[in-house]
Order: structure tokens, then C-alpha cells, then sequence
């Protein structure tokens, strides 16, 4: 199983190792798929707090006099409303209305954004806003200077307050801070990818490996595990959070996907907002919708999907929940079909139909 | 680790002969690799299968990965507990998990295979 191309680590690349992790190749990186199992993983995070290493994801900053004026007009969601401290899910389009990338923006002053941008896609972001900029604002790609934790579940809170400073139960969700943790400088987000409430921490990669042992030491009282990409997975899927190159990839509009919500088409212009009009008006080819399975089976991402003996969309991903202990996915729809629950579908699960039924969505939505 | 009464394939199975009968799973370091086990796909008893062909799937929450015959013959019975405790072959691979029992028409067929001392040089070697 020896890599042919050389894979990008992490700055932990080496504790994932010591702590006996499977390493996969995620996207050209070398990354930890589960450490104790994905299941047990799953349900650390569930129930109490589980600790991710998800440096692989990139940063991107813009700054200057118009940064709010090009983050704005290079993003769906409305991000001149952003006040310091505030984050935003949002879209990265193409003037044709696919996704470049689902990023995180955040707002650091008035003239500095910060941008949270998948792993894989980072620098095909860069070039992308680069390529649209034509406001007083300098783009930079600085992904190397930080390392980025997942602290995530109902004792993240809990975990984190023992190492820093910053008062993390006043902290709205999607708001961040720039504080310390473990006396190193770190900007503070109280935002995830898992459906429970939790925080991302932004860091330098030389303080990474003492603050990862930290939070482990933090969190050891509470059960704390450390959670793999595996986990990672699942938990996202559960709570219906699009992963890029699966719900969204560059021929898939946000209308498409459930996303029309981080679309503000009365903000003015942006990029991909005269596509986006054109299939508003026409009516999306298709929308993304929940399903479960009720013949034995699980349904993978590129499972074809039939509806009344007809190939009518497919599967973009799927997986045991362990929550729901049910076999779940995601799979695009006629729109009309879509959107009304219950429907009986077929999994084409290699090469035999497998039956299963639109639900609503999403799967997991935690206790408030 | 590897019991020395079974022989083991380069696919990581293994396999264990009585009267003509072969009995075969697969190994603990195949459940390793693929995690938590939560479905298994079987052949149906009667069915053929061909040495080093798929027979089935194991699927562990992430991946799916084929299972192939150590050897040709009829399939005999199934392992019938594995399709609601899949979770077994993460713990008894080489015991109470065992997938399927075949009838071998050619028993030369496991000549080839690995002994427990060759295999396990093999999976660690593979690392």
C-alpha cells in the first residue's frame, strides 16, 4: 500500500501516527481515517466530545479598503452585513452557477476577511478570486500558517474553557474570537461540520502538537476520543452538510443542492447571480433529498436511483448512521419528486434495485 | 495470531478443510483494515463459485470490498448469522464468523495457497 506520489501531511501527521491512526489519502493529503473506529468515534461526538485534525482544510485572506466590496461579490451569501467576529456559510460560483467551492467566511475587520475553503479546492479558490478581483483588495493563500482543530459535541464547550481565557458559553454560534489557547495565539470559531455544537480553532502549526495533547488531557474527563475523517463523514451526513465533490461540485448549482438559503439575490451583483436568476425562473433540473433504506443494502455515492422503473438521479452519499442505526444517503431528484417525502425509490446497489424512501431532511438535528 | 490449521490467501482470506469441505472467512488483519463491519453479502447455498472470483462483499462503514473464493466448488451453507450481527468478523474472524462452507472439486486448489508463518510475513510486509 506504499504511496506512488508523495501525499501532504499535517503538522500531526506524526501523532495521528503514534496514536496507531489509519492514514488514508483524502485528496492528496495524508489524513486520518478513524483512530479507536468510526463508529465509536461517531457516538464520542454525539454524546460527549471528540477532537479532529482538519489542518488539510485551506485558508484564504483577503485584505484592503474594498475586501468587504470583492468577498461580497465573489460569494452568494451576504457578507457586507457581516459584522467583526461574525462567520457565514456560503457559496463560491462560477458565472455559470456551479460551485467552485461551500467555504466559510469570516469577518475580521473591516477590512480583512478570512476564509475557511476545502482542502482539495484551495488552490483552484485562490486563482478563482484572484481571477475576479477587481477591487483595492490583495488575495492570499495562506494555508500553511495555520493548523486548524475541531473541538466538537456537547462537552466541546466544556473541553475548551479549561484552555482558554475567552468566554466561549457568551459565543453565538457561527461568531468567532481571536484569543489564546494554551497561552498560543488562536483565532476561536464556534462553528463545526458534525450537527453538535462545538468550535474550530485556528492555530500555529509549531504550538499544534502541545495544543492537541492539551485539548486531549482537557477533554480526558469527559471521555474525549480523537476522531477521524471517517467519523467526520458520517456526522456531516446525518446533519445534511454538503461535502464538495459529492451534493456540490461545479455542475451543481446551490438551488440544486438545498442551498438556496446562503443565496441573497437582492444583495446586488454576484459572481454567478445571473445563472442563478435564469434557473429560478426555468425551474432547478433537479434537488437533492434524503432517503433510507428499506431493503438490505447501503447506498454509495454513484448508486443510480430509479423512480417508477425509470433512472431518474443518483446517489451523491450514503452510509450506515450510527444514530439512526439506518442505512441513510443523499441522492438528486426531479424536483417535484424531491420535494415530497415518501416516495419509493430503488438503489441500483451493484446492479440489483434495492428499495428505499425518500425522508425529510435532515437526518440528525440536535436537542437545543 | 494467524492459526496455523488455516490457509490464507493474498486477498485476505482464509480457509480451513474437513472431509472435502473448505470453511472460509476472512482474516483479522482484513477486518482490521476495513473497520467497523456492517454488512456482509453472500453467495446463496447451491451456488457455484470459481477460485480467486468475487463471492460476496463485506461492507464496513466506509468501503466496500469484495470477497473472493479461495477455491472452486458448490457453496454448502452460509454463515446466516452474520446478516443481522455483521459485527461479529470484527470480533471472531477466524471462529464464529466464518462466511462460507464449500464443497471443493478441486482441492489441489489450496496447494497454492499461504501457511500462518508465510501469511503472516505477507501482511506485515504489505504495511
Amino acid at each position: 500500500m506504499a504511496a506512488a506520489t508523495a501525499l501532504r501531511a499535517t503538522p500531526l501527521n506524526a501523532v495521528h501516527r503514534d496514536l496507531r491512526a489509519k492514514l488514508v489519502d483524502f485528496g492528496g493529503w495524508e489524513m486520518p481515517i478513524q483512530y479507536s473506529g468510526i463508529i465509536d468515534e461517531h457516538r464520542a461526538v454525539r454524546a460527549s466530545v471528540g477532537l479532529f485534525d482538519v489542518s488539510h482544510m485551506g485558508e484564504i485572506e483577503i485584505r484592503g479598503p474594498e475586501a468587504g466590496a470583492l468577498t461580497d461579490f465573489i460569494t452568494t451569501n451576504r457578507a457586507r452585513n457581516l459584522k467583526i467576529g461574525q462567520a457565514q456559510y456560503s457559496g463560491l460560483l462560477y458565472s455559470h452557477g456551479g460551485f467552485v467551492d461551500d467555504i466559510l467566511v469570516h469577518k475580521v475587520a473591516e477590512d480583512h476577511y478570512f476564509l475557511c475553503v476545502n482542502a482539495a479546492n484551495q488552490e483552484k479558490d485562490f486563482a478563482h478570486i484572484r481571477e475576479w478581483n477587481r477591487f483595492d483588495a490583495r488575495v492570499e493563500l495562506t494555508s500553511d500558517r495555520y493548523v486548524q482543530l475541531a473541538v466538537q459535541g456537547p462537552k466541546g464547550l466544556a473541553t475548551l474553557q479549561k484552555l482558554t481565557g475567552a468566554g466561549l458559553a457568551a459565543m453565538r454560534y457561527y461568531s468567532f474570537t481571536d484569543g489564546h489557547v494554551a497561552g498560543a495565539p488562536a483565532r476561536i470559531a464556534r462553528t463545526g461540520y458534525t450537527g453538535e455544537d462545538g468550535f474550530e480553532i485556528y492555530i500555529e502549526p509549531a504550538q499544534a502538537e502541545r495544543i492537541w495533547n492539551d485539548l486531549l488531557q482537557a477533554g480526558a474527563e469527559f471521555g474525549i476520543k480523537p476522531c477521524g475523517l471517517g467519523a467526520r463523514n458520517t456526522l456531516r451526513l446525518e446533519a445534511c452538510y454538503a461535502l464538495y465533490g459529492h451534493e456540490i461540485d461545479a455542475s451543481i448549482s446551490p438551488l440544486e443542492a438545498s442551498l438556496e438559503w446562503i443565496v441573497k439575490f437582492d444583495k446586488g451583483d454576484f459572481v454567478g447571480r445571473e445563472a442563478l436568476l435564469r434557473q429560478k425562473e426555468g425551474g432547478a433540473r433537479r434537488k437533492l433529498a434524503g432517503f433510507e433504506m428499506r431493503g438490505r443494502g447501503i447506498a454509495r455515492d454513484g448508486c443510480e436511483v430509479y423512480l417508477d422503473g425509470a433512472a431518474a438521479g443518483w446517489v451523491t452519499s450514503g452510509s450506515p448512521s450510527p444514530t439512526l442505526e439506518k442505512n441513510i444517503g443523499l441522492c438528486y431528484l426531479p424536483p417535484d419528486r424531491a420535494e415530497a417525502p415518501g416516495q419509493a425509490i430503488q438503489i441500483m446497489i451493484r446492479n440489483q434495485p434495492v428499495d428505499a424512501v425518500t425522508v425529510a431532511t435532515p437526518f440528525y438535528k440536535r436537542a437545543k | 495470531m494467524y492459526p496455523d490449521n488455516l490457509r490464507y490467501t493474498r486477498e485476505h482470506e482464509w480457509v480451513r478443510v474437513e472431509g472435502g469441505i473448505a470453511t472460509m472467512g476472512i482474516t483479522d488483519h482484513a477486518q482490521q483494515e476495513l473497520g467497523d463491519i456492517v454488512y456482509v453479502e453472500l453467495p446463496k447455498p447451491g451456488a457455484a463459485v470459481e477460485q480467486g472470483k468475487a463471492l460476496g462483499t463485506v461492507e464496513s462503514v466506509k468501503a466496500v470490498s469484495e470477497i473472493f473464493s479461495p477455491a472452486s466448488g458448490e457453496v454448502t451453507e452460509i454463515n446466516t448469522t452474520l446478516a443481522d450481527e455483521p459485527e461479529k468478523l470484527n470480533e471472531d474472524p477466524h471462529g464464529e464468523a466464518w462466511l462460507v462452507k464449500i464443497r471443493l472439486r478441486a482441492p489441489e486448489d489450496l496447494v497454492e495457497l499461504m501457511s500462518a508463518a508465510e501469511y503472516q510475513a505477507y501482511v506485515g510486509a504489505e504495511k
